[in-house]
């Protein structure tokens, strides 16, 4: 009788077993990151691109307006691919684009606004990735919408796309 | 086109061997329908010959860089060079799979060779089992992961062998460690009918015991050639990552060490009968299962190979139906051991390798938990979380300081019962000889750890009792060297954990780095053009502390055919430590990320194993 | 008497071991050894040389620099990127049978040897 129970036990635990890697294999293996908490941005400050002056993000991320914050780089191919959408963002009243430019030389990060356009507010130079990290980036390109009250509430991770553009657009209005 | 025809259908025919096999020996035990008289070592050979003619074909398929065959197109590329081509064979998911079903079938092959003497129910109980096994793998194969696809139109050029796998070591790994594993089948099958048939006995262990011995040392030989190619070739200087890949090769070895202990006492006491079969029956179970991990892409992992999930649910039904049918089998046949005189004295060896198994399967417990635990959290809570070595040290370490003390003296046990008393002053005496050298060892190097300190102590008190053991000559050798090289090897992580530095600065060319006494150089950067990749390689000259100067040649190699960079490390190797300097591009041209790194008593770390290696071939010889 | 000295003894050798200062290389080799680099296939910060890793690497430094503890940056990090980012599981209700089971299986491995010992 005892022997039965062992058995029966250790039948049941293998079958639980072979079920959670059933269903293991159709989890995606993506990591999406969730948003637990409440995450506000934490002030920043650095070199503006274009003026070379120091500038602090406190007074470009306003309590009146969205502030979509857009991590990017000339080196970085996608960025390429999402920038009209950015300049279209831009169009849009009622909201601050501020641009972060991801580990660049100086002169191609001129080049590349030359050349699209210049979408930004105001460009922030983040030489060695530590501002980018700090907003909770991965890499380039990232976009983060900041609402009035200083609150992160929808980021993208990769280029933007048409969707996401009218993903924005809905937020904001 | 011919060869791709050939290799299939000679698997096609393998398959349909394994099958008649199974069929003529259910006939040949139970039913006696029919009367063939047929050789059973020759049918076994044919289906040898079919999987390795099948084989043949892929490699000279590789070899002639026939870009219509698909696997050939996706791993090779006609400028790789000859010996990767023909490693190139195995070096992909359906090669290895290939490689693995050719071991298989050689080792029931072997298997029935050497086993002349054992009852005939017995043998083709096994070969049933086996065949399983072996019909399970042809039809993976054959279904999920055919190794003589056909690709149309024939693309002019192939996509290149993975540039970290061109390495000699990596290249002979997968088949060494496949004679572990696949050892492991035969002693699964073995069990199981000596479970069925009640053959239990002295001879059976002394017959599988061989096997046991065989796919140990050959494990460990892959799981340390794999160790060393990712010292040298992942370029961070580390030797165990912890990695889900390195696990799932780690735990077969727990349960199989257990195991070959276990089988000692089998063999001397006829006791722990069903402790043995469980542990047979997860040997193999564990390693299919890391098979399981490894190619559905179950995993996060450094190497993980195509993920397919239809793939990963033919391992997953195979292996659960081979782990309910062992299951079921040992529910029918198991019979408790008639305890008369078979008890087991507190202080004898018997406790001794029991006490050992205990350990094992603790360490085994917490590899396994730790590597498919965040599979669990995912599935049941969506919660994602990463397990890494510092969970593995943190349950690990402070366990093996009684694992060294019970592992020194276990063997000293005499069979049956034993008394304390002889010899205590003497071990109390080097235990506090031990105790002082740990001690002065952590003081001088500034550290203070309690744990490190016992550690220590601990396994130089294995290390000198091993070593005195030497000198007598009433135990057996082969496990004298094991258990002196295990302490080496603790001895030698220890030492490399606490006595090794590192360093780690982008260096431009003419840039001098002082570090630890010493001048790092970085003196000149050349490239060379070879067959199949561009190479730059960069020189350095470092004065260390003693004033002794010495260049190191670390290698960056920008492969075309797939475009990867990969470094190489260079190392300078002494009994002492390995000096390891490694480069790495970084995004601002004129410099290179350089990582220096003096890494103490490394070369003592594959000694060791190799050492232990050693101990399990002279187990062998023994009678 | 005896007993409670060699008590005393290991309590203060724990006490010191917390005490060891490490250099500001070796922290950050041992933080950066216990972080996820989360873009990448299995490797940690300190392994990879990823923008990304390299990135963590600095911040490591400079929060050092601001003089924030071991902890306070492993809970920076956790706060930025989740769990999944820490290689050192924390104990908590999502861990608790992944710290607990192991030395559960021991405690019952040792258990099931001592019956078989000492049955009678």
């Amino acid at each position: 009788m005892k022997k039965n129970i062992i058995y029966l036990l250790v039948f049941f635990i293998f079958a639980f077993i072979f079920f959670i890697f059933l269903n293991g294999l159709n989890e995606s293996k993506k990591y999406i990151p969730k948003q637990v908490k409440k995450r506000f941005v934490v002030e920043f400050s650095s070199k503006d691109l274009l003026s070379n002056k120091k500038i602090f993000s406190k007074d470009y991320i306003s309590n009146d307006k969205f502030t979509v914050i857009n991590i990017w780089s000339s080196w970085c191919v996608p960025c390429r691919s999402e920038h009209k959408y950015l300049m279209s963002i831009n169009q849009l009243y009622n909201v601050n684009l501020i641009g972060i430019n991801y580990k660049d030389k100086e002169d191609n990060a001129k080049k590349f606004l030359k050349e699209f356009g210049n979408p930004f507010n105001i460009i922030f130079i983040d030489k060695n990735g530590i501002l980018s990290i700090e907003l909770g980036a991965y890499g380039v390109p990232e976009t983060l919408i900041v609402n009035q009250k200083n609150e992160v509430i929808k980021k993208f991770i990769g280029p933007l796309n048409k969707r996401n553009l009218n993903e924005i657009k809905k937020i904001i209005n | 086109m011919l060869l791709s025809n050939l290799g299939y259908y000679s698997l096609v025919l393998g398959l349909i061997l394994s099958i008649f096999l199974i069929f003529y020996s259910i006939n040949e035990i139970k039913y006696k329908l029919f009367n063939l008289k047929i050789s059973l070592l020759s049918i076994l050979f044919l289906q040898f010959f079919t999987v390795l003619l099948s084989f043949f074909c892929l490699i000279f398929l590789f070899v002639y860089s026939d870009f219509s065959n698909q696997i050939v197109y996706n791993n090779s590329h006609s400028s790789d060079p000859l010996f990767y081509k023909i490693t190139g064979t195995w070096g992909n998911h359906e090669g290895s799979l290939l490689l693995w079903l050719l071991v298989l079938t050689l080792f029931i092959f072997l298997f029935n060779l050497t086993s002349k003497g054992q009852p005939k129910r017995y043998k083709l109980l096994t070969i049933i089992f086996q065949q399983i096994i072996i019909s399970g793998f042809f039809l993976f194969l054959l279904i999920t992961s055919n190794p003589f696809n056909y690709l149309s139109p024939i693309p002019i050029e192939g996509l290149g062998l993975n540039p970290i796998l061109q390495d000699p070591a990596l290249a002979i790994h997968p088949p060494i460690l496949y004679l572990g594993y696949v050892g492991s089948s035969i002693i699964f099958s073995s069990s199981l009918a000596a479970l069925i048939e009640k053959n239990i006995n002295r001879d059976w262990t002394v017959h599988i015991k061989k096997w046991i011995l065989y796919s140990w040392i050959f494990l460990t030989a892959g799981i340390m050639l794999g160790s060393i190619w990712a010292y040298y070739e992942l370029g961070w200087g580390g030797f165990w990552f912890w990695d889900p890949v390195e696990n799932v090769s780690l735990m077969p070895w727990f349960c199989l060490t257990a195991l070959f202990h276990t089988i000692i006492v089998l063999e001397k006491r006829l006791i722990l009968k069903s402790w043995a079969l469980v542990l047979a029956i997860a040997t193999f179970t564990l390693s299919m299962n890391g098979t399981f991990l490894v190619r559905s892409g179950i995993l996060n992992s450094v190497h993980t190979f195509a993920n397919d999930p239809e793939r990963g649910i033919f391992i997953l039904i195979f292996l659960f139906i081979l782990i309910f049918l062992s299951i079921i089998i040992f529910f029918v046949f198991q019979e408790d051991e008639n305890s008369i005189n078979k008890n087991i004295f507190w202080l004898s060896k018997e406790t001794s390798i029991l006490v050992n198994n205990w350990f094992m399967m603790y360490f085994l417990a917490v590899v396994l938990i730790g590597t498919i635990y965040p599979i669990f959290l995912e599935v049941i809570n969506d919660h994602k979380i990463s397990i890494g070595p510092p969970f593995f040290h943190k349950l690990i370490i402070p366990f093996l300081i009684p694992f060294l003390i019970f592992m020194a003296f276990g063997p000293k046990l005499k069979w049956i019962n034993d008394d304390l008393k002889k010899n205590k002053i003497k071990n109390i005496f080097i235990l506090l000889i031990c105790l002082l050298i740990s001690f002065l060892i952590i003081y001088i190097k500034g550290k203070s750890y309690l744990i490190l300190t016992i550690l220590f102590t601990a396994s130089f008190y294995l290390f000198f009792v091993t070593l005195i053991d030497f000198l007598n000559k009433k135990y057996n050798l082969g496990q004298k060297i094991a258990h002196f090289a295990f302490s080496i090897f603790v001895l030698s992580i220890l030492f490399n954990s606490i006595y090794s530095t590192e360093f780690s600065a982008n260096m431009k060319i003419g840039d001098e780095i002082k570090f630890n006494n010493g001048i790092i150089k970085f003196e000149k950067i050349e490239t060379f053009k070879e067959k199949n990749f561009n190479s730059l390689v960069g020189s350095f000259s470092i004065t260390d502390k003693n004033n002794n100067i010495f260049s190191l040649e670390p290698e960056i190699r920008i492969y075309d055919q797939p475009k990867i960079v990969t470094s190489e490390a260079d190392i300078k190797t002494t009994f002492f430590s390995d000096k390891f300097l490694v480069i790495n591009l970084i995004k601002d041209d004129d410099y290179f990320n350089v990582r220096y790194q003096i890494k103490a008593f490394m070369i003592w770390i594959w000694i060791s194993v190799s050492l232990l290696i050693v101990g399990g071939i002279l187990s062998l010889r023994k009678k | 008497m005896k007993i409670r000295i060699i008590f005393l003894i290991l309590i203060s050798f724990f006490i010191f071991e917390n005490l060891i200062a490490k250099t500001e290389n070796e922290l950050v080799n041992k933080i950066s050894k216990n972080l996820r680099c989360i873009i990448c296939q299995g490797q940690s910060v300190y392994d990879s040389n990823s923008e990304f890793a390299l990135s963590i690497k600095l911040i490591i430094k400079k929060k050092i620099n601001e003089g924030k503890s071991e902890k306070e940056i492993y809970s920076f990090f956790k706060d930025q990127y989740g769990e999944w980012i820490l290689y050192d599981p924390e104990l908590n209700e999502m861990t608790f049978v992944l710290w607990g089971l192991p030395i559960i299986l021991f405690v019952f491995g040792g258990f099931l040897i001592f019956r078989k010992i000492f049955r009678n």
